[in-house]
């Protein structure tokens, strides 16, 4: 995907010019292999870094997740696909998979919606909308274990905000560290709280961005508002929200600082479980990181296919 | 995204935004295109959103910052007190006094400050090689660099334990930042910067002589200091803002940093003692917002920069 940027760049000065430069001085071509060792040397730190802390645990996990290794050991024994088996038969797979598609359709859905809506309400010219802007963005740069701490409290059934207000409308109290279901609500409603900001930045500086014209001529011609965003503002808007898509769906995915100061995966053992929660909790609090592995290397394998997919699709409405 | 334009940032200072060119040019038009203005009700909703907005993100941020100044009897009250009467600092001397809340701080700064530095140096030193420097293999290594954006942390934990544990670096500082110090992101923004900087100039300066570090210091980084203090910044909130790796590293106040120690405060005792964790979780909030309310422009610049269209 840089390939015809660094062409067109790199071809203007030297090799396609007009004979009259005669490519690059002959100081650079004697200096050619000095600099692919500079280069290396600036790269290679970085390099590593990412090869031995990223790419090498990839490789690592697909291997012990044929093992027993139990984190601390220095032995893992091979158990061929037991682990696999184990984890397709187990009763809380079928529960940790169902959280992670509710809490990931939710999280997604919501913040793309909502900070789309946001981003369209504070590009309206309203007085004050630079604080309401600043206040929906906030959130964003707090920490996710602060805010998970913070909104226990907030959602305490017997002494928080949430019961405070909803005893004074009149309507009833559910348990939010009791009830499966609104324990869950509960972890993703303060997932939401706290990243809105990140789309709802991103569709305001593509709003700020867009073709008001086309809106203009749109509006000449008759269309009702409600056209007009179909027709007019969504195309417009399609680059970025596939890369929202991607992004916030990769992170959703990950959250694990909310659910781990908020519920730690309960109640009732798993109630708020994800898969990355399930890695966690396998690996380091039950200490068979050979069965983590297996859940990390399921996980990797699905998000890559995810995104594969949103790639392709992506492509496709590029043509259309 | 072969030519990659940098979604506008969020500046409307400079550049007005559609909405603003789209009323201007309409309300020199004529009439028949002015009844298709927002009308005083849609204005008066937007109001209302606004309020709404503003309510939904205040009033928890509020009653956190209520909670740590009332005395411990006050907090367990129904129906809730919504100020604290009589306010009271015990929360935070508590803080200061019991935990190693301090060394929380410390941890936190030394680590943070670490971090995004290796994150900040190799960042600009790879994106330089891979957009201004020739060699053989570039786009190879740069697929190889921006496909770990793809890799969640979560599931490199396993085998970067295992691998840390085994150095004897658990609950020390290089353990917690050297395998967080890899870049991907940065080096993605920090090479987009340096594509777009003008090629006349850059060529001129090599024509003059100079060689490739001193063209990186000289021209290409007094050209793109605005992007360097958005990576900058948006590195700095992320690092301090990081959980599980430090979790796994950290058993006690010696290495562990802020978000880690809050949690060591909340499970201190079975039951949690609400004053002091919400005092503590209002002072982890409290400088990353302070840096936000000052430098905003260029944090947002920074995530925006990274929403790449083709």
């Amino acid at each position: 995907m840089q390939s015809s940027v660094t062409e067109s760049r790199s071809a203007t000065p030297g090799s396609g010019g007009p004979p009259a430069q005669v490519g690059p001085p002959p100081r650079r071509s004697s200096g050619r292999a000095w600099e692919w060792s500079l280069a290396a040397l600036l790269l290679l730190p970085n390099l590593v870094l990412l090869i031995v802390f990223t790419y090498r645990p990839l490789l690592d996990n697909i291997r012990l997740s044929f093992t027993d290794w139990n984190i601390s050991s220095p032995i893992a024994n091979p158990v061929g696909l037991s682990n696999y088996v184990e984890w397709f038969g187990r009763d809380d797979t079928r529960i940790i998979v169902r959280n992670t598609l509710v809490f990931t359709i939710a999280t997604v859905g919501i913040s793309m919606a909502v900070g789309l809506g946001l981003a369209l309400l504070l590009d309206q010219k309203l007085r004050g909308r630079n604080l309401v802007r600043s206040a929906v963005f906030a959130p964003f740069v707090i920490s996710g274990a602060a805010i998970g701490i913070a909104f226990q409290f907030v959602f305490d059934p017997n002494y928080g905000l949430i019961r405070d207000l909803l005893v004074r409308v009149g309507v009833g109290v559910p348990d939010f560290y009791q009830e499966p279901g609104w324990a869950l609500f509960m972890v993703t409603v303060t997932y939401i709280w706290k990243n809105i900001g990140y789309t709802f930045v991103i569709y305001l500086a593509a709003l700020q961005g867009r073709r008001a014209d086309l809106d203009e001529a749109a509006e000449i011609d008759g269309a009702s508002a409600w056209t007009r965003f179909r027709r007019v503002l969504m195309p417009q808007l399609r680059p970025t929200t596939f890369f929202l898509s991607i992004t916030v769906l990769l992170s959703s995915v990950q959250v694990f600082d909310i659910i781990n100061v908020m519920t730690r995966g309960g109640p009732q053992g798993n109630a708020t479980s994800t898969l990355v929660y399930q890695v966690y909790q396998e690996t380091f609090v039950n200490q068979r990181a050979g069965y983590g592995a297996m859940v990390a290397t399921v996980m990797f394998v699905i998000l890559l296919a995810v995104t594969v997919v949103q790639v392709r699709f992506m492509d496709r409405g590029k043509k259309a | 995204m072969s030519t990659s334009t940098i979604v506008g940032t969020v500046d409307e200072e400079k550049t007005p935004p559609a909405a603003d060119r789209r009323r201007r040019r309409r309300a020199a038009h004529n009439v028949e295109a002015s009844t298709h203005n927002r009308g005083p009700v849609w204005t008066a909703a937007g109001y209302v959103g606004m309020v709404l907005v503003l309510l939904v993100v205040a009033v928890p941020l509020f009653w956190i910052l209520v909670t740590s100044f009332k005395e411990r009897g006050d907090i367990y009250v129904r129906p809730a007190q919504w100020w604290p009467e009589p306010a009271t600092g015990q929360n935070y001397s508590e803080l200061t006094t019991r935990i190693p809340f301090s060394d929380y701080v410390r941890n936190s700064v030394i680590i943070t400050a670490a971090t995004s530095l290796a994150k900040i140096i190799l960042g600009v030193l790879s994106a330089y090689a891979l957009s201004l420097m020739r060699f053989p293999g570039r786009s190879i290594v740069f697929i190889v660099v921006i496909a770990a954006l793809m890799v969640p942390n979560q599931i490199t934990v396993i085998s970067n334990y295992a691998l840390v544990a085994q150095l004897g670096w658990r609950n020390t500082y290089q353990g917690i930042i050297i395998p967080l110090a890899g870049v991907a992101f940065g080096t993605f923004l920090m090479r987009n910067q340096f594509l777009n900087l003008p090629g006349e100039i850059i060529e001129a300066a090599r024509l003059d002589g100079a060689g490739p570090m001193k063209l990186l210091w000289r021209v290409v980084m007094p050209m793109s200091w605005p992007t360097l203090v958005a990576f900058a910044l948006i590195t700095v909130v992320s690092e301090w803002n990081e959980y599980l790796w430090p979790f796994l590293m950290s058993d006690d106040e010696s290495t562990a940093t802020l978000p880690v120690g809050l949690t060591f405060l909340q499970n201190n005792d079975g039951v949690t003692n609400w004053g002091p964790v919400m005092a503590g979780t209002v002072l982890a909030m409290l400088p990353i917002l302070v840096l936000f309310l000052f430098l905003q422009r260029q944090m947002i610049k920074g995530l925006t920069a990274g929403a790449v269209k083709s």
